[in-house]
């Protein structure tokens, strides 16, 4: 039991990452579809600058820098250029998965030494939570305190609350003088940033090589997982680690002896994500009340007239 | 000093010049990219652009590959115009594989004139089977339309894995996960001797026909444009926009699960579990650069199939990866995405702007 | 404006500002002293809003200065604006509602202005108070009505301490019992040497409270004037320019049988900030007009889409037309039963902005111009061509497209096909909303034959000065309640003020539980 939390909350981490970065993005008013392309550049990058220069820390780096990248083409052709955020984030998955297979297509199959845990002194001790929680690699703890960082920034500073302003009312931020764009563009590249380093995560913690496509929808994930918190960032990392149960489950219930198909249990996450779309969509009313209320929908201060 | 300025009317030259200016600007960027990584830039597009269609033989595989692209772009293009956000012709594309061959299989050792046609339509009722659920769930439980139809596009993938790992594997073949070989009464017939071409193709150009007669011509696909354009208009003007969206979602999940049992029953000639290299997910960038227009789609679709067919030979002749395929569709988009700004804005000169 | 300062607080020289096709201020002047209240005039579209968002640093001018208090600024942004001292409330306001009061009044300051204020919402209670604007700092926003939330606009630049207040059509969202409580704080404001610029156009508001006014038209300035000294008749035509036709009283007439009925029509609000209708009886006859009157966000939209089906919910028996209960059947079935729409966003929703008037034509009138399922393009082409020209609706022709039209002949153009289609009952909200003196003239009198020929209308507005005009019987909604239907004759602007103010609702609730 002890090693099925344990591997749940490594496995939803990578969720987490990606999830907290959309977050922010998506509470500022943009939705970025974008997230599976710049998940998988940011893995692809981080391993080749891990494989090529032997420096595991360069290659989360490197993973965050293109992630942010990344994220500043979508930032440039929905913010400024103006166009449907749904096609460019589309756009942004084709082309991300695209390069990212380009590029890497020398590498697969080589294998790195990854991120090893780092057991917490005292703090692992401590019976179950202390394996649980505390016998993790460097970044997981690092998507600990980014959690409670953001819960922190969200909810208490002047940036949450401006950040929360740009999202319901674009129009009536840039009438009290906030500068939407900057506020915009800032989000997205955080979310960039996140993506990049969720990547990372998979290519040099999670299974430490590259494989075309390796993410396997963990960006698609990571969008309704931002629906099931709700917008809030500490549920986040519940459902993060929910659905990291769900990956896993099929591991589970083979320990447990069942003699299913791997193949139908591959499904397991996707099926999960349907149906707790499901569960929290439905109540129309109360998604209309919690969702960014300007999500999607486009703003261009030129227009103010 | 160059200004953007807004056009008071949109531009209609734009709408049109605007696909073909972002496949210059591909070109370009493909340029650029072949001389980065040490390859002959004019050999590489001639590769990928001009081989394709350099003798029949390939022209014929071209249309192979333009029949899926186009089937599964025309009900995109329907959707979109809806604004129905169906990301999931591929999920859908793969049942139509799955339950068409399943049908197929059944008729393995028949003479029947009845195989075919319903090996067809196994497939077309399984595709829109898989465009039912997630239109469902959206109407009936808001469920976000998008995700959805990525998680079926996943749990379809998975599912056919499962298939010709277990019930339809073929008995005699050394374990290999892949369905025993069609018989030839489930066969999609070819059109010219000579080549592959085959009566999906014949299909696929037929849908844009039709998807265009729709949308053009009757008051359904007015109201389908009127749903799509601006929603409280539709619902102000008493257009079901349940009826609608249903309507969209069936038609695309019809004709993704007629272009999945075509390549079963076409080219491929049994169930394998990469049926398809991404046409799904290919034909979102060909209805948007088809303009969501059925005919435009068809001009689309020939584009996309010859970087298809010339990222294929790009990898035989010279060693490119085949993603540069998937990594050119992404920048096309983009590029689309950015000429269309142009559609309700022009550049001029400062100078003229004060005069 | 008792202690007059040599030096003016504000001064606009030659101010021009030009956007794609239309030139929306036009070398404008105007000069504003210390405890001034200042009205600028106009029709819509005669660049009032550009003046004032430039002012506030909204919209960059391409040309002109802007001197305050002696010295030549350049106002780039509303934060530069409020440190000057300048603060606006807009007319659509630009709060937040998933926020507090508080925090809505916080995010217009500036660290500096938080740390020498030190404790908001004491400051907020404080100020509260010595202006009797009553703002309770700690409540969400969304849960606050109109009027209370254009006092939290006001408080935001309080707060900040104004030296210009600048009210962009402050008037056109309260009842008339609220602008009086306005008047009073803007009064109060004057005497402590705050300017106020006060975008307006009702008349006889400006005549009351403004010690000048400034006329635009075509984004220039065509006349200023002390409103004390005029009367509305003539600062209307300094508006209008030549005396355009106006609307002369016209007669009233009593509806014959009733053909729309409501009864006791209840509907929890859809939306999390919408209004829940309540008990909502009334009849709707032959040949009459019954306005309703209130201000908006109280339950209008959520009638307008329950009457016309574009709210989906069955409500049974709730609605009937001649007798046959509607509650069940959906937008086109009752369409086809005779109710016709001219909604209150007319681009959008009563037109399709990217489709051309062929196009929309078809959007609502499809009887006649299909077979099939196909659609007789060439039929519809020659009817919208017939409507262009009987409605006289300005544009290139039947291809332009509905979003290049202006306000005033869109809505004609809308107004003209609803009527085309012969309705039983016609719902109109708002038919002149925005729009210019003569095309509102054209639209009244298009009403007016409507019902003449023996329509029922059902006209909600909130320009209650149109209701007594056009209505035979009228009443008020306020919180979801609809007040007593009463002849137009038999009331008065009082009434209906204390009905929009909703008076009315503790009886309406008493009546209920007795018959309950």
């Amino acid at each position: 039991m002890v090693q099925i939390l344990f591997a749940a909350i490594k496995t939803g981490t990578p969720l987490l990452f990606i999830a907290l970065g959309e977050v922010i993005c998506e509470k500022s008013g943009i939705l970025n579809l974008g997230q599976e392309g710049m998940m998988l550049m940011g893995a692809v990058v981080g391993f080749l600058v891990s494989y090529s220069t032997g420096n595991i820390g360069l290659g989360v780096i490197s993973a965050m820098a293109m992630g942010v990248l990344m994220s500043l083409i979508f930032a440039v052709l929905v913010l400024h250029i103006g166009a449907n955020q749904v096609a460019t984030g589309l756009a942004l998955t084709i082309f991300g998965t695209g390069l990212s297979a380009f590029i890497g297509a020398d590498f697969v199959g080589q294998i790195i030494q990854g991120f090893q845990p780092v057991a917490i002194p005292v703090l692992s001790d401590i019976p179950y939570i202390g394996r649980i929680l505390f016998s993790h690699d460097i970044l997981v703890y690092f998507s600990f305190c980014m959690t409670v960082t953001l819960i922190y920034i969200v909810n208490k500073t002047r940036i949450g609350l401006t950040l929360k302003a740009v999202g319901e009312n674009p129009h009536a931020a840039n009438a009290i003088g906030i500068k939407v764009l900057r506020v915009r563009y800032l989000a997205v590249m955080f979310g960039g940033s996140m993506a990049g380093i969720s990547g990372a995560y998979m290519s040099l913690v999670y299974t430490p090589m590259w494989v075309e496509g390796m993410t396997a929808g963990r960006g698609w994930i990571a969008l309704a997982l931002v629906v099931f918190a709700s917008w809030r960032v500490g549920r986040i990392m519940l459902g993060a680690y929910l659905f990291g149960l769900a990956s896993i489950m099929h591991l589970v219930l083979q320990g447990f002896g069942w003699s299913i198909s791997p193949n139908l249990l591959a499904m397991l996450p996707y099926v999960a994500t349907v149906i707790v779309m499901v569960i929290i969509s439905a109540d129309h009313f109360k998604e209309k009340l919690l969702a960014p209320r300007s999500l999607g929908k486009p703003f261009n201060p030129r227009n103010m007239a | 000093m160059i200004r953007i300025q807004a056009r008071t009317e949109p531009s209609t030259l734009m709408k049109v010049a605007s696909p073909l200016l972002a496949i210059v600007l591909t070109l370009i960027f493909g340029s650029i990219l072949f001389t980065a990584i040490g390859k002959d830039p004019y050999q590489a597009l001639h590769v990928l652009l001009i081989a394709p269609l350099a003798d029949s033989y390939n022209i014929g595989e071209m249309f192979v590959k333009m029949g899926p692209l186009l089937l599964c772009a025309v009900g995109l293009s329907l959707c979109y115009r809806a604004n129905m956000w169906n990301i999931g012709a591929e999920g859908q594309l793969l049942a139509g594989a799955l339950g068409g061959s399943a049908i197929a299989l059944y008729f393995i050792d028949s003479e029947s004139v009845f195989a075919l046609p319903l090996t067809l339509i196994a497939g077309i009722l399984s595709g829109m089977l898989w465009a039912a659920l997630p239109t469902f769930l959206k109407l009936r439980y808001n469920s976000n339309l998008i995700l959805t139809t990525i998680m079926f596009n996943y749990i379809a993938l998975y599912l056919l894995i499962w298939a010709v790992h277990g019930p339809l594997r073929d008995p005699d073949g050394y374990g290999f996960p892949e369905s025993a070989i069609f018989s030839d009464t489930t066969l999609l017939p070819t059109i010219f001797e000579s080549s592959r071409i085959h009566l999906g193709v014949l299909f696929a150009v037929l849908a844009g026909v039709v998807g265009w007669f729709i949308l053009s011509k009757t008051h359904l696909g007015f109201q389908i444009r009127v749903f799509g354009a601006d929603e409280p208009a539709a619902r102000y003007a008493g257009f079901s926009g349940k009826k609608l969206s249903w309507f969209v979602m069936l038609f695309a999940g019809a004709l993704a699960g007629l272009a999945g049992v075509s390549e079963t029953t076409g080219p491929i000639g049994q169930l394998v579990p990469n049926v398809s290299p991404g046409y799904g997910y290919s034909a979102i960038i060909v209805a948007y650069l088809g303009r969501l227009h059925p005919i435009g789609a068809i001009l689309a679709a020939i584009f996309m199939a010859v970087l298809y067919m010339g990222g294929d030979l790009a990898q035989i002749e010279m060693g490119i990866p085949v993603a540069v395929v998937s990594m050119f569709q992404g920048v096309l988009l983009f590029f689309l995405l950015a000429c269309d700004f142009f559609i309700n804005n022009r550049l001029i000169s400062t100078n003229q702007a004060t005069n | 404006m008792k202690k007059h300062n040599l030096i003016s607080r504000l001064e606009l020289t030659n101010i021009t500002k030009q956007y794609p096709g239309c030139l929306a201020n036009d070398n404008i002047n105007l000069t504003l002293i210390p405890g001034e209240i200042h009205a600028l005039l106009g029709e819509n579209g005669a660049g009032k809003s550009t003046l004032v968002k430039t002012i506030y640093g909204v919209v960059a001018p391409d040309k002109g200065d802007i001197i305050w208090d002696g010295k030549e600024v350049s106002i780039k942004s509303p934060s530069i604006a409020r440190d000057l001292g300048i603060g606006m409330v807009f007319q659509h306001f630009s709060l937040f509602e998933t926020m507090t009061v508080c925090q809505n009044i916080e995010l217009c300051l500036s660290k500096t202005q938080l740390s020498k204020i030190g404790n908001l919402t004491q400051r907020i209670t404080e100020l509260s108070e010595e202006y009797g604007l009553n703002v309770d700092p700690n409540r969400y926003v969304h849960s606050l009505s109109i009027g209370e939330r254009q006092r939290v606009e006001i408080m935001r630049c309080l707060v900040q301490s104004v030296k210009l207040l600048i009210l962009d059509e402050p008037t056109s969202v309260l009842t008339p019992q609220e602008v009086a409580g306005l008047f009073n704080v803007l009064r109060t404001l004057s005497k402590e040497g705050c300017s106020i610029l006060f975008i307006s156009h009702k008349l006889h508001e400006v005549t009351e409270i403004c010690h000048k006014a400034t006329i635009l038209r075509g984004g220039k300035v065509v006349d200023t004037c002390v409103p004390s000294e005029e009367t509305p008749a003539t600062i209307a035509k300094m508006m209008v320019g030549d005396l355009a036709e106006q609307d002369a009283g016209y007669s009233k007439k009593e509806g014959s049988v009733e053909v729309f009925k409501t009864s006791n029509l209840s509907l929890p609000a859809k939306h999390p900030f919408g209004t829940t209708l309540k008990n909502i009886n009334f009849d709707l006859k032959a040949g009459e007009i019954l306005g309703i009157a209130g201000v908006a966000g109280n339950g209008q939209d959520e009638l307008m889409a329950i009457i016309s089906g574009e709210d989906d919910r069955n409500v049974k028996d709730g609605l009937s037309i001649n007798g046959m209960n509607i509650g069940h059947l959906h937008a086109g079935e009752r369409r086809k039963l005779g109710i016709a729409n001219v909604p209150e966003e007319r681009l959008g929703r009563g037109a399709v902005p990217d489709m051309s008037l062929t196009e929309n034509t078809l959007l609502t009138h499809s009887d006649g111009f299909l077979k099939n399922g196909l659609v007789q393009w060439q039929s519809i082409k020659e009817y919208t061509t017939e409507l262009i020209s009987k409605y006289k609706v300005k544009c290139h022709g039947e291809f332009s497209e509905a979003k290049s039209l202006s306000g005033g002949n869109l809505q004609k153009f809308i107004m003209g096909r609803e009527i085309g289609q012969a309705p039983k009952v016609l719902i109109c909200a708002h038919p002149t909303w925005g729009v210019d003196v003569g095309a509102a003239l054209a639209i009244h009198q298009a009403l007016l034959e409507l019902r003449d020929k023996g329509a029922a209308i059902l006209l909600i507005s909130e320009d209650i000065d149109e209701l007594f005009l056009l209505a035979d019987r009228m009443a008020a909604v306020c919180d979801g309640y609809l007040s007593p239907l009463v002849k137009t004759e038999e009331t008065n602007i009082d009434q209906i003020g204390q009905w929009m103010a909703g008076t009315f609702i503790n009886n309406a609730n008493q009546a209920q539980e007795v018959s309950a």
